[in-house]
């Protein structure tokens, strides 16, 4: 494998098990500044263990992680180091309700990097921007609707300045109407240049924003290709039986 | 909430009507009468200090007994759940016996009365205190956790910023309860010689001889004491939601 120098991500044979059952099977992957990965695949596959891997919300058993030059060996040095570089959207938001909108996103600013209020406020409000709500900046979570609450989770994500965004199929638990406002944000911070890895089932999406689409099933990375050739000629059977499930429902 | 103490008070003063009663003993228009509940409510400071004192102490030792029970290291939460059941499993009467008589000979420093009783009932009262923040913290759902990691917060940012503020929220009918429970287990200290509101009561009946008169007060300074503790505790869950609701 020829060194690239601009890879900012790379799993090297990552295997993970929960007990008996294998969730990752010699997983490699490398993915580079900038480029944005959509992981696609039935459920079960692997794919959130995968993202979740990244920023060692899991722990892998075996094989190498490295982020941005460090290596996750599961010492609390190198977590905190990658977690300072990478930004993570959930599928259920995980908002903090006992805080308002813009707590939530200050939170990270003046804890992790002591910023002070002030300065965090601003910072949240630019965000807020970003993601259009900044009306809603002093509203608790749960006056939001899911649409909106998801984008604040976006934008307490982007607080934190990362260079990688996380996204674990972050509008799978949203109503069909609000789905697209939240790719719409997603597809601004694509087009941004920031390096997003997307465990998504929006194809539609994944089409329009993707550099590489990657296929897992039962743990394993079985095909990645750029977006034109995975969408009209995927290699592999499974592959093509997920798609014709997806596209085709 | 009001009636049952209207309903209470009515069939006290009905009560105090039949010739068993002789209220005298504690009626405040006679100079003697007025002297002996002066007596009494001369408890109530201790009662109050007491209570209070302990069940601070005990709320954090509790927290401070929770955590490691929630940490992801086996010895740990050996040491956390050793402590919870060996301390839930002494009586509070022997634990007040043994902090008062025994500690001194152990440790050769002297304690006082109320001390002792503040020892003894937050050391008690703190395994059950364990037990409730474990609850509370618990029920907080992991991608709180998983969220907060994600924004680069520690141990304990995420624990005094996310999980602790829901959680305490979630377990304060319960912490209130204890309150209450402290309040009339504090009693229990007049054994050791503290002047609380029972020993008043107990120093009062040897003089006089009128036992009914003087626990039956005794009772409803209890009972007015808790009503005002519990009000005070709806009151705080009531900001407390307000507060989240906005």
């Amino acid at each position: 494998m020829s060194e690239n120098p601009e890879t900012i991500i790379r799993f090297t044979n990552v295997s993970k098990n929960f007990g008996d059952f294998q969730v990752l099977k010699s997983i490699s992957l490398s993915v580079a500044l900038r480029e944005r990965v959509v992981i696609c695949g039935p459920s079960g596959s692997g794919k959130s263990t995968l993202i979740r891997c990244v920023n060692g919300l899991e722990q892998h058993q075996s094989g190498t992680i490295t982020v941005n030059g460090h290596v996750l060996d599961g010492s609390r040095s190198a977590l905190n180091l990658v977690r300072a570089d990478v930004g993570m959207v959930f599928q259920q938001f995980n908002l903090f309700p006992h805080l308002s909108v813009v707590e939530n996103l200050m939170l990270g600013p003046m804890r992790a990097r002591k910023m002070s209020h002030d300065d965090a406020r601003k910072l949240a409000l630019r965000y807020l921007e970003r993601v259009r709500i900044p009306e809603q900046a002093d509203k608790f979570p749960r006056h939001l609707s899911g649409g909106q609450q998801q984008r604040v989770a976006i934008a307490r994500a982007l607080c934190m300045e990362p260079k990688i965004m996380l996204f674990d199929e972050p509008t799978s638990a949203l109503d069909p109407e609000m789905i697209s406002e939240v790719l719409e944000v997603m597809g601004e911070l694509a087009n941004s240049g920031m390096t997003m890895i997307c465990v998504t089932h929006e194809m539609g999406f994944a089409r329009r924003v993707a550099d590489k689409m990657v296929f897992m099933d039962h743990g394993e990375i079985v095909e990645t290709a750029p977006p034109e050739v995975f969408f009209t000629a995927p290699k592999s059977q499974r592959c093509r039986d997920f798609l014709q499930q997806i596209l085709h429902h | 909430m009001r009636r049952p103490i209207l309903f209470l008070a009515i069939m006290t003063l009905l009560a105090g009507c039949s010739s068993k009663w002789g209220w005298y003993v504690v009626n405040p228009a006679t100079k003697s009468g007025a002297i002996n509940l002066q007596f009494m409510l001369g408890g109530l400071k201790y009662t109050v200090f007491l209570s209070v004192t302990a069940i601070c102490i005990s709320v954090i030792l509790g927290l401070l007994i929770a955590l490691p029970g929630l940490s992801s290291r086996g010895w740990l939460r050996r040491a956390s759940r050793t402590y919870v059941e060996l301390v839930r499993a002494v009586p509070i009467l022997v634990m007040i016996l043994w902090v008062y008589y025994g500690l001194p000979q152990l440790s050769g420093l002297t304690i006082s009365v109320f001390w002792a009783g503040v020892i003894a009932l937050a050391l008690s009262d703190s395994a059950f205190e364990a037990e409730i923040f474990r609850a509370g913290i618990q029920s907080i759902a992991k991608g709180q956790y998983e969220a907060a990691h994600s924004i680069s917060l520690g141990y304990i940012d995420t624990m005094r910023y996310v999980i602790l503020p829901q959680a305490i929220r979630r377990i304060l009918p319960a912490l209130g309860n204890q309150l209450v429970y402290m309040l009339k287990m504090s009693s229990l200290v007049s054994v050791i010689g503290m002047p609380e509101l029972t020993r008043k009561a107990n120093e009062l009946v040897v003089s006089e001889y009128r036992p009914l008169e003087i626990y039956t007060v005794l009772v409803l300074e209890y009972l007015v004491l808790i009503l005002i503790v519990s009000a005070g505790v709806r009151w705080v869950e009531r900001r407390m939601q307000t507060d989240e609701r906005n």
